[in-house]
C-alpha cells in the first residue's frame, strides 16, 4: 500500500460500466469492480469518469498579454473545465514562430503544473503570412510541436499554404486553419445577414470562410498532407469537409461550444461579449454544426478560448476585440447541445473531448482509455446538475458569453497526471507549484 | 421611452405622436418668438463623434428653442482625438449633469452602449450611428411627406403611398430608419441602387427590389428618395466611378422629366449635385428637400419634448 495510492469508486465509464479506478503515481494502476485496494478512497458514485479533456485551441496570452491572461491563470481555468491538457495558441508576443518562444511556453506550463501546455507554431514567420516559420526547429524542440497555425490570421495565400502543408510532412505535423478570406472579411463585424444589415454592421460572409477550406482541402489532396480546421462556423464549412472526407483527404475539423449553441440573434443589443471570430452564425449553421459532430464530419470540440482585458470589451461594438473565454464552459455546453438532445452518447462525447484531439496532436498520456497502465489523466462528471452560469472563473478575463444562461453538468473532479487539480468543484492549490 | 436610438423603440402609435407634436413645434416656430420654456434649466449635450453640421445645428436649434442649455462636444480638437475611450467621454459628460446625449458616432450601434451602460443616466438620442440608424432622419421625412402629400391636417398614417429610396442602402442608415419607419405608418416602400449596394436580407425590409432606376420609376411612386452617394464607395469597388453611377440610378435631367409633376423628391442633404441628383430636380417645385429641413427642427423638438419634458417629469 502506498501513502498516495487513490481509489475513485463506483464511477460509471463511457460506455456504462460502473468500476473503481485506482491511481498511483502519474499511473492508473487496476481498474475494476470492488478493487480490494487500501489507499485514499473517493466516492464517485453518480459520476461519469471520462478521459482528461484535450484542447486544441487555447490562448493563453502569455507571453506579451499577461493582463488578459497568464499560463497560470489559463491552465487553472483549464482544469476546472476538465482539462488535462491544451494547446497555447503561437498569437502571442512574441509570436511563437520560434522555438525559444515555444520550449518557453511549454517550460511555464509545467511550472504552472495544471494541465500539459502544449504549445502550437506559427506556420508563418510573425503571422505575416509571407514567409514559413522555423517549423522544424519548433517540431525538434522540448516543445516538440506538432500543430502549426496562424489562427487570429488566415494563411491567404495559397502558395505559402501548399509550403506549409507539404513542409510539415517531413515531421508528419499538421496545419490549422483559420478559414478566413481576408479581403472578403474587410471590417467584418458579425455574420452577413439580414441582421447584420439591420444592425447595420459589415458582414462577415460565410463564403469567406468556405472558400478557404475549399481550396485547402484540394491543396491538402494534391500535397498529400494533412490538414485541420479551426472553428468551423457554417453549414457550407460542414459541406465540403463531409465532400472531403469521402473523397479521402486527410482533414479534421474542430467546432466551438460558442457556435454549438449561440447564435448571430444575441448581435442585436451590441453587447461585445457576443464578438468573436469567426462571428456567430445563424440557427440553421447551429443545427447544421451538431449535426456534423453526430456523424463524424466534425472531429472534436475546441473551445478558442479567448481571454480579453473588461476594458477592450466594455465600449462600442466597433472598437472591442473578437473572442470570448471557454475553458470552464465548455464541457457543459457539450452536454447541454448533444447529450442532452440526443444527438451523441457519451462514448462521442469522449472521443470528441479527449481522445480524437490527443490523436491530431499526436499527445501519447492523452485521449487514452482509463485503463490500467495508462496515464492517470481523468475528468469526473456530474451530468445531473442543471445550473445557471455565473461569472466565478480562474481565467484572468470575464468573456463569458454565457453568464446567466442554465446549462447542463459540472466538473466535479479533475486529474491531471495523479494529481487532483480541481475537487469537488474547487481548484486545488498545488504543492510542487 | 427613456431613448431614441432605433425606429423599432417607437410603436405606430408613438411615432404618430411624435409627428403630430411636431406640428405644434412648427407653429411655434412659426411665431416672431419662436421660444417654449419646456426644458428651462435642462442641459442637453450634442455628442458629435463624426462631422455633421446640419443634423448638430438643427438639434442645437430644436434644443435651444425649448429653452436647454446646449453643449456642444464633437470628437476633432476634444480629448476623443487623443484616444479617450467612448466610456470616459460619456462619464465625464455625466458628472457634469447632462440630461440629454444626442450622439452621432462612426459606429454602428455605439448609441445602444451609451443607453445600455451604467456610464450615464442620460437620455440618449441617436443622431445617427454608423451605418445603422438615424431615426429622427426619418420621423422628419415622414413629416414632410405626409404634409405634402396628404396636406398639412391630416394626422393619420401614409397607408396609400408608395415611397422609392434610391442609392446606398447597404450604408445607409436614413434608409434603414425610413424603411422601418415608412412601413410601419402603412406605406409600400421600394428601394433602388446597383446590386453591390443592396444588401443580403433585404426582403424582410422593403416590399420590392430594383436594381434599374427606370423600370422602378415606370411603376408610378408619390416620393421618391434619392440618398447620398459618398467619394469612397468609387475606391472600393461598389462601382467604377461617378459618371456611371450618375447615368445608371442619378436622377439627372431626362430622368426629372420624365418623372411627372407630381412625385415629391426627397434628399437627406447635404446633396451632390449632378451625381445623385440634378439642380433642376433639387430645386423645383416638386422637390422637398429644404422642408425637410424645416421639419428637421420640429421633429427634434418634438423628440426632445417628449423624451425629457413628458417622460423624465413623470419619472421624477
Amino acid at each position: 500500500m502506498s501513502d498516495n495510492l487513490m481509489i475513485f469508486r463506483g464511477a460509471t465509464l463511457s460506455n456504462g460500466d460502473v468500476i473503481d479506478i485506482a491511481v498511483e503515481g502519474n499511473s492508473i494502476i487496476q481498474v475494476g469492480t470492488n478493487l480490494i485496494l487500501e489507499g485514499t478512497d473517493i466516492d464517485c458514485s453518480g459520476l461519469i469518469a471520462l478521459q482528461g479533456f484535450v484542447d486544441l485551441h487555447t490562448h493563453l496570452r502569455e507571453p506579451g498579454f499577461e493582463q488578459s491572461e497568464t499560463i497560470l491563470t489559463g491552465s487553472r481555468a483549464a482544469a476546472m473545465g476538465g482539462f488535462t491538457a491544451v494547446h497555447a495558441m503561437a498569437n502571442t508576443s512574441p509570436v511563437a514562430d520560434n522555438a525559444a518562444v515555444v520550449e518557453q511556453v511549454h517550460a511555464l506550463g509545467e511550472s504552472a503544473g495544471y494541465v500539459y501546455v502544449q504549445p502550437i507554431g506559427a506556420v508563418t514567420k510573425n503571422l505575416e503570412g509571407s514567409a514559413l516559420a522555423d517549423l522544424l526547429k519548433m517540431n525538434q524542440s522540448r516543445a516538440q510541436v506538432t500543430v502549426f497555425s496562424d489562427d487570429g490570421k488566415c494563411v491567404s495565400d495559397s502558395l505559402i499554404m501548399r509550403r506549409a502543408l507539404e513542409y510539415v510532412k517531413a515531421f508528419g505535423g499538421v496545419i490549422a486553419q483559420h478559414a478566413q478570406d481576408p479581403h472578403l472579411t474587410i471590417d467584418a463585424q458579425m455574420n452577413e445577414s439580414p441582421v447584420a444589415f439591420e444592425l447595420g454592421l459589415a458582414g462577415w460572409p460565410s463564403v469567406a470562410e468556405e472558400a478557404i477550406i475549399a481550396r485547402d482541402v484540394l491543396l491538402t489532396e494534391h500535397v498529400g498532407s494533412r490538414l485541420h480546421i479551426c472553428h468551423v462556423s457554417t453549414a457550407g464549412s460542414v459541406e465540403i469537409i463531409r465532400w472531403a472526407k469521402a473523397r479521402g483527404i486527410n482533414v479534421t475539423a474542430e467546432v466551438t461550444p460558442h457556435h454549438l449553441l449561440l447564435t448571430e440573434e444575441l448581435v442585436r443589443d451590441y453587447n461585445p461579449v457576443f464578438k468573436v471570430n469567426p462571428p456567430l452564425r445563424s440557427d440553421s449553421d447551429v443545427l447544421a454544426l451538431r449535426a456534423a459532430v453526430a456523424d463524424g464530419t466534425i472531429d472534436i470540440i475546441a473551445t478558442d478560448h479567448a481571454p480579453h482585458t473588461a476594458d477592450s470589451k466594455d465600449c462600442e461594438w466597433g472598437q472591442a476585440a473578437f473572442g470570448m473565454i471557454g475553458l470552464e464552459t465548455a464541457f457543459s455546453v457539450a452536454q447541454t447541445t448533444l447529450i442532452e438532445t440526443g444527438m451523441i452518447d457519451w462514448v462521442r462525447l469522449e472521443q470528441l473531448l479527449s481522445t480524437n484531439p490527443a490523436n491530431i496532436s499526436g499527445l501519447e498520456r492523452h485521449g487514452k482509455a482509463i485503463q490500467a497502465g495508462h496515464a492517470a489523466n481523468i475528468t469526473f462528471i456530474n451530468s445531473k446538475r442543471q445550473a445557471v452560469v455565473t461569472g466565478t472563473t480562474q481565467s484572468k478575463s470575464t468573456n463569458n458569453p454565457y453568464i446567466g444562461m442554465e446549462l447542463f453538468g459540472e466538473i466535479v473532479h479533475t486529474l491531471y497526471e495523479g494529481v487532483l487539480t480541481v475537487k469537488h468543484g474547487q481548484i486545488q492549490e498545488l504543492k510542487n507549484a | 421611452m427613456k431613448h431614441l436610438l432605433s425606429i423599432n423603440d417607437l410603436g405606430k402609435e408613438d411615432a404618430l405622436e411624435l409627428l403630430n407634436l411636431a406640428i405644434e413645434m412648427q407653429n411655434v416656430n412659426s411665431r416672431d418668438v419662436k421660444k417654449l420654456p419646456a426644458l428651462n434649466g435642462r442641459t442637453v449635450a450634442n455628442l458629435f463623434f463624426e462631422d455633421s453640421t446640419r443634423t448638430r445645428i438643427s438639434f442645437e436649434l430644436a434644443a435651444k428653442r425649448l429653452s436647454a442649455d446646449v453643449i456642444n462636444f464633437t470628437a476633432k480638437g476634444s480629448s476623443v482625438s487623443k484616444g479617450e475611450s467612448l466610456k470616459d467621454t460619456v462619464q465625464t459628460l455625466e458628472a457634469m449633469g447632462v440630461e440629454a446625449l444626442i450622439v452621432r458616432h462612426n459606429h454602428s450601434g455605439a448609441v445602444n452602449t451609451i443607453a445600455n451602460a451604467d456610464w450615464s443616466k442620460a437620455s440618449v438620442i441617436n443622431a445617427g450611428d454608423g451605418t445603422h440608424e438615424h431615426p429622427t432622419q426619418a420621423l422628419l421625412d415622414a413629416l414632410t411627406i405626409r404634409q405634402r402629400l396628404l396636406g398639412k391636417d391630416h394626422l393619420g398614417d401614409l397607408t396609400g403611398l408608395a415611397v422609392l429610396i434610391v442609392g446606398d442602402i447597404l450604408h445607409s442608415r436614413v434608409a434603414r430608419s425610413n424603411m422601418l419607419l415608412l412601413r410601419k405608418l402603412g406605406a409600400r416602400v421600394a428601394i433602388c441602387g446597383p446590386a453591390t449596394l443592396i444588401p443580403e436580407g433585404i426582403e424582410g425590409l422593403s416590399d420590392q427590389v430594383f436594381y434599374n432606376l427606370d423600370e422602378a420609376l415606370q411603376h408610378g411612386f408619390d416620393a421618391v428618395m434619392m440618398l447620398r452617394i459618398q467619394a469612397e464607395r468609387m475606391n472600393s469597388a461598389f462601382m467604377p466611378n461617378g459618371a456611371e453611377y450618375a447615368s445608371g440610378w442619378g436622377l439627372g435631367d431626362s430622368r426629372f422629366s420624365k418623372l411627372g409633376t407630381k412625385t415629391l423628391i426627397l434628399h437627406p442633404g447635404p446633396m451632390n449635385r449632378g451625381l445623385e441628383i440634378s439642380s433642376s430636380a433639387a430645386d423645383s417645385e416638386q422637390s422637398a428637400i429644404l422642408d425637410q429641413v424645416t421639419n428637421g427642427v420640429a421633429v427634434r423638438m418634438a423628440v426632445l419634448y417628449k423624451l425629457l419634458a413628458q417622460e423624465q417629469s413623470n419619472v421624477r
